[in-house]
This record gives C-alpha cells, structure tokens and sequence, in this order.
C-alpha cells in the first residue's frame, strides 16, 4: 500500500516536473538577465524544500529524544540527507546562474553563503553518525547536534545577510523581475519539487529502517 | 543554589590544576597560535592600513583554532582511568559538571588569547590598545560563545571514532555567526573605532548567540552524559 | 521493607538488539549478591545500569526506591569500574578530597586522610598517582568508592588483577561493610573470593537470569556448581 503511494506521488512529481519545463522554456526570456533567470523555478524551490527539511530533522530530533523511538531517528537522518541534496542543488543552481548573469562562479552573496554555512552544518550532522557504531548512542547524539544546527540556521542567515549589508557586493539576482504570470507556474514547480524530496525521504526511510534490523540481526549473531 | 556554584567551582578547580600542573594543552595551544601568527605573516606584506582591516579575522582565526587544542582535551581527559564515570555518579547535576569544565576552559583560553594578542601587535606593529576595554568585552564574549559550544562537543565526541577531528568539524560551522560578529567588531576596535550604532547589532548578536547556547547546552548536557 | 537494589523488568537495547532481556532481580539491605555469568553475558552491562550511568531500554531500577539518577540517591552509592577512576595528575590526597568535596562530606580533607590510613596510602598521600604502582593505584580506587560512606556498593569485577595486598584489603573492607548492613552487588569470574563473601547469588547468560537464590554450601564447596546446574555448556 505504502508502495502504491510513493508510486503515485512519484509520478505526479514527474508529471508536474516535466510540464512546467515545458511552461518554463515556453516563457519569453527574462528582460535583464535573459533565459537564464528561469533557473530561479528550481534554485529557490530547492531552497524552501531543504529548509523545510531542517524543521523536520529539528522536530524529529527532539521527538526522540523524548520519546527514544527509532522511526523519528530514520526521519531525521532520511531528511537530513534529502535536504542536503536539495542545498547542494540549490548552491549549484546558484553557482551556475552567477556565473552566466554576472561572469563568476561565487561572490559571496548573501544567500548563497548562508547556504553554504548550512550545508556544512548538516554535513557535520552526517559525518557525526558515521563516527558512531552503536546505534542509540547515534540515534541521541545526532538528535543533539541537530537541534544545535537548526537553531544556529536563522542566526546564520541573519548574520550573513547583515555583514552583506556592512559590505555590500553586486546582489545576483539583483535586478530581475519576475512577471505576475509566471507565479502559478512556480507554485506548481515549488510543489513539484516537494514532491521529490518526499518520495526520495520515504524511500532513505524505508532503507534505514532496513539497515537497523540487519544491523541488530548481525549484532545478535555474533552474540551466538 | 550555593551548592551548585560550590561545586561548579571544584570542577572548574579540578581541570585548572590538573591541566597547569601538565600544561600540555596549554603549551600545544600558545604554540600553535605563534605559529599561525608567524605564517600569516610569511603569507603576505602587509602595511600597517591592510593589518588592522584583517586583524579581527587574523585574530579570531588563531583563537579559533588554537582554542580548539585546549578544548578537545576537556572531556578527553577524563577518559584516562575512567574518570568519567566517577564524575557521572558523582551527586553532581550534569549541568554542573558542564559549567565547572566551561568555565575553565574559558580561562584557559583567554589566557592564551591575551598573549596572544600582545604578540599579535609586536609582529605585526599594530597598536591594538585604543579602544581596550571594549576589545576586551568582545574578547570575553566571543571566547565565551566558542567555549560553550567547544565544551558541549567535547562531550558529544568524546567517545567516538575521529574525535579530535569531529570537534572542530561540528563545532566551527556552528561557530561562524560568532566568529563574524567577534571578526567585525575586533577589526573596527583594533583600528581604533569605537562600538556605534553600526555595529551594535554584532554585540547584540553575540550575545543573544553565547545566552543561546549555553541554555540549551545546559539543557541538553544530562542527555549527552546519560543518554538513552 | 524496602529493598536496597531493586530491578524489575529491565530490558536494555543497543539499537534493536536486546543486551538485557526482561531482567528481575533484588537485593535487601546487608546482602551480597554475586552476578556471575559468562563474559558477554551481560553483567557490566547491568551494573552499569544500576548503576546510572544509562537509563534502561524498559523497566525500573530502583535504589532504596528511587532512580539511581536522583542526586540524594546517588550520595548513597559507591561504584568501581574496570578504571581506578582517579586522576593520574593529582596526588592521593588531592582526588580523596575531590571526590569529598563532590559528595558534599562535612570535612573532605579529615575523612580523605582517614581512608588513606585505611587502605595503607597515606605515606604516599602526597604523591602524584601517576607514579603509583598497579597495586597502589587499586587500593586507591575502592578508597574512592567507599569514601562517603554509600549505602549501596556496585562493584565490576572488582578482583580482577588485583594483587595480592590489594585483594586483602578489598576483601576486609566489604566484610566490614556488609558487618555495617550496606548491600553490594559485585560482578565476578573470581569465583572463590566472591563466594566467600556473598549472601546470594545471579547467574546471567546471554542477557537473561538464569538463576537467582541464595548462596548454599553447594556453591562454596564447588564455585562451579551453578554454571554446571543453570549454565550452558
């Protein structure tokens, strides 16, 4: 049954994924920046996919924590993951659109920090795990550092963006506009690209929950 | 609530004599905060105008980074003889076992920050005393920010694979909002600008930051000394 | 009347696999109950437990009928490890007044000086542990378990290489203490030594109880009289 959902979400994403393409390349190119400012239908969706994730691991994380079951330790490290990639996407997209629209690869632009800043955080988050062998040691040592991250996210942005505004650099997607008729189209592609990171998070779950059994299957077995 | 500093300071007591009577973290520290002076100096020329807009970051890089030696050592040393677990039994409250071993790692720290800094304007003829007393506040706070958060991971890494390298991992990005605020207010003091409007909101930041973490490491602290 | 260790129900998990498994067992004031059992077994594993030093995965350990967790409690218990869990840079007399100090005693310094008499330290009492010799460094240990006077003692293999001088000063001071009504529940393979001072008696194999009485001339007569009945081969 949990198959035939993500079958069908699966889909849909696809489906959606690929009609707004379409949309997308049928837009005339944007008046400042030309086509490339279209690249903002996957940079920013990408970037509220991956902070929606952080909200998740936090809330994960601190779930248990209280409660100490393991279904919210696969959550948390399922969407850590998945947001990861997301952020990865999205500073990629970022990179790549600088250096089209303005000629560099990275200017330390504000928001683009920032999300480098937190990758690393939630890249710490995963090395961290890697470091720990027995499982609810892991499970309460990654929910810890988690809540750290989550709470240092907004203080990065803020702080970033203020040192930004101390000393100002050429903004990247400073001076594009973005026309009234494309919005529907990037409601639809924000929910398109949710869509993705919720099969690809169901499907990292299903895989850890996988792994643990085998993990304490081995575990007593050796015991034997 | 008398009982509570009293034994945060026989913490605190405890780490500063058994750490001043070896010294090892202390002189591994001083010595790599000369060196990473020294080799900022080989790395460029720098005239006295270009040192004093990179001396908040060139500072708070060697503290940063010498800080972390003094720190990785806080909960590591208790893992000879086991130690630790007499510390866990021990009628203490983890909360207190936290800020005894904060507190002087602080100090431990801020001493070598503040030899640090004399020496930082000996090489770099830099005169970095005009505004002390705020350079000074900042130092405190920044140190501090850096200290909670360093203590906290030490315990979180300090039974696990890789930890000398996990706690400079975890702990610098999480640092970084700190760090550029303590890097800005240091580079304007440094050059002799006094704390303005302008730059305010970097004080306020460092402290909601360092009030922050420490509330929540002192929430958090039994669950990474018992956990689950 | 309430019993001095208390565990009932206790599962402990690393992960999904079960290290403890439905473990139920008591100790009244004054006992002494031997845990034996094979190494893996899980005996650190549940004295740790009750220890405190984690919580269990299920079920309640209670000391004199509170969490072993619980400050007041904790004051009761003395607990030595596989480490002597003493600071090799400070001296003998530094850690026993530290650890006075941490357990709130009336006069650390006076009742670390007495216990450093007691288990035969105290012309070293200025000396740095590091220096100590092995033997040394243990007696030092069980002086820093029994310092405050716990109610309750959890010791881990506590025979285990020590030398002789030392087993005989461990061995007079838990019969003093058990002559004073304190409870211990000590994990061991030397069986001998153990069997000469307990009450009762658990044997835990592979996370579970095997067996739980009191200890009988049997026992005594031959230390592998348990295993043999309750054990597997």
């Amino acid at each position: 049954m949990r198959d035939k959902i993500l079958y069908v979400l699966g889909a849909a994403a696809l489906i959606l994924l690929a009609r707004d393409m379409v949309l997308i390349t049928g837009f005339p190119p944007e008046i400042n920046q030309g086509a490339i400012f279209k690249i903002i239908f996957f940079h920013v969706p990408m970037a509220i996919t991956a902070l929606t994730c952080a909200m998740v691991a936090f809330v994960a994380s601190i779930l248990f924590l209280i409660t100490k079951k393991f279904q919210y330790d696969a959550l948390a490290v399922a969407v850590t993951e998945v947001g990861l990639a997301f952020l990865a996407g999205n500073l990629i997209t970022g990179s790549i659109w600088g250096r089209v629209a303005w000629g560099m690869w990275w200017a330390w632009d504000a928001r683009l920090t920032s999300a480098l800043v937190c990758w690393l955080l939630y890249a710490g988050y995963l090395m961290l795990r890697n470091a720990i062998e027995e499982p609810t040691q892991r499970a309460t040592f990654a929910a810890v550092f988690s809540i750290f991250a989550f709470i240092d996210v907004p203080i990065v942005i803020f702080s970033i963006k203020w040192w930004r505004t101390q000393h100002p650099q050429p903004v990247f997607w400073g001076g594009g506009s973005f026309p009234p008729d494309w919005k529907a189209v990037f409601g639809w592609q924000m929910l398109a690209i949710m869509l993705v990171g919720v099969v690809l998070t169901a499907v990292r779950l299903r895989q850890e929950q996988f792994q643990r059994e085998i993990d304490s299957l081995r575990r007593m077995a050796h015991a034997l | 609530m008398m009982a509570f500093l009293r034994q945060v300071l026989v913490i605190m007591a405890k780490d500063l004599r058994a750490e001043l009577r070896t010294k090892e973290a202390i002189n591994a520290s001083l010595s790599f905060a000369l060196v990473v002076l020294l080799l900022f100096s080989f790395a460029f020329d720098p005239s006295e105008e270009t040192t004093r807009e990179i001396s908040g970051g060139l500072l708070w890089i060697v503290f940063a980074f010498a800080g972390t030696l003094i720190l990785n050592r806080s909960f590591a040393r208790e893992l000879n003889n086991d130690c630790l677990d007499a510390l866990i039994s021990a009628p203490i409250p983890g909360s207190a076992l936290f800020l005894g071993k904060a507190l002087a790692n602080y100090v431990l720290v801020l001493a070598v920050e503040l030899i640090a800094l004399p020496l930082f304007g000996v090489f770099y003829n830099v005169r970095w005393t005009s505004q002390f007393w705020q350079l000074m506040m900042v130092v405190a706070l920044g140190t501090w920010g850096m200290t909670v958060t360093g203590t906290i991971f030490s315990a979180l890494t300090v039974n696990i694979r890789l930890r000398e390298v996990m706690l400079p991992i975890l702990n610098f990005p999480i640092l970084i909002p700190a760090l550029l605020g303590a890097m800005q207010l240091t580079s304007a003091l440094v050059a002799g600008k006094p704390i303005t409007a302008d730059n305010e909101a970097w004080l306020k930041m460092l402290i909601g930051f360092d009030i922050m973490y420490t509330a929540v490491s002192l929430v958090l602290v039994e669950t990474v000394l018992v956990g689950g | 009347m309430t019993e001095a260790v208390g565990v009932e129900g206790v599962w402990k998990f690393y992960g999904d696999y079960p290290a403890l498994r439905n473990i139920t067992l008591s100790a009244a004031p004054g006992a002494c109950l031997a845990l034996i059992g094979r190494n893996g077994a899980g005996k650190t594993t549940l004295l740790r437990t009750i220890a405190g030093f984690s919580r269990p995965g299920k079920g309640k350990i209670a000391i004199f009928g509170n969490s072993p967790r619980d400050t007041q409690t904790r004051r009761l218990m003395g607990f030595i490890g596989h480490g002597i869990s003493v600071y090799d840079e400070l001296s003998a007399l530094e850690n026993l007044t530290l650890f006075g100090k941490l357990y709130g005693l009336a006069e650390p310094k006076k009742t670390a000086l007495d216990w450093l008499e007691r288990t035969g330290l105290d012309r070293v009492k200025d000396g740095l542990v590091r220096e100590f010799s092995r033997g040394m460094r243990q007696r030092l240990a069980v002086a820093r378990a029994f310092l405050h006077g716990p109610k309750v003692l959890l010791l881990d293999e506590p025979f285990t290489a020590l030398d002789d001088r030392a087993i005989a000063v461990l061995q007079r001071l838990l019969r003093e203490a058990l002559a004073e009504g304190k409870t211990i529940v000590m994990s061991t393979h030397q069986l001998r030594e153990a069997l000469e001072l307990a009450t009762h008696v658990a044997l835990l194999n592979r996370g579970q109880v095997a067996f739980h009485g009191e200890r009988t001339a049997d026992m005594l007569a031959d230390p592998g009289w348990v295993y043999a009945r309750y054990g597997e081969a």
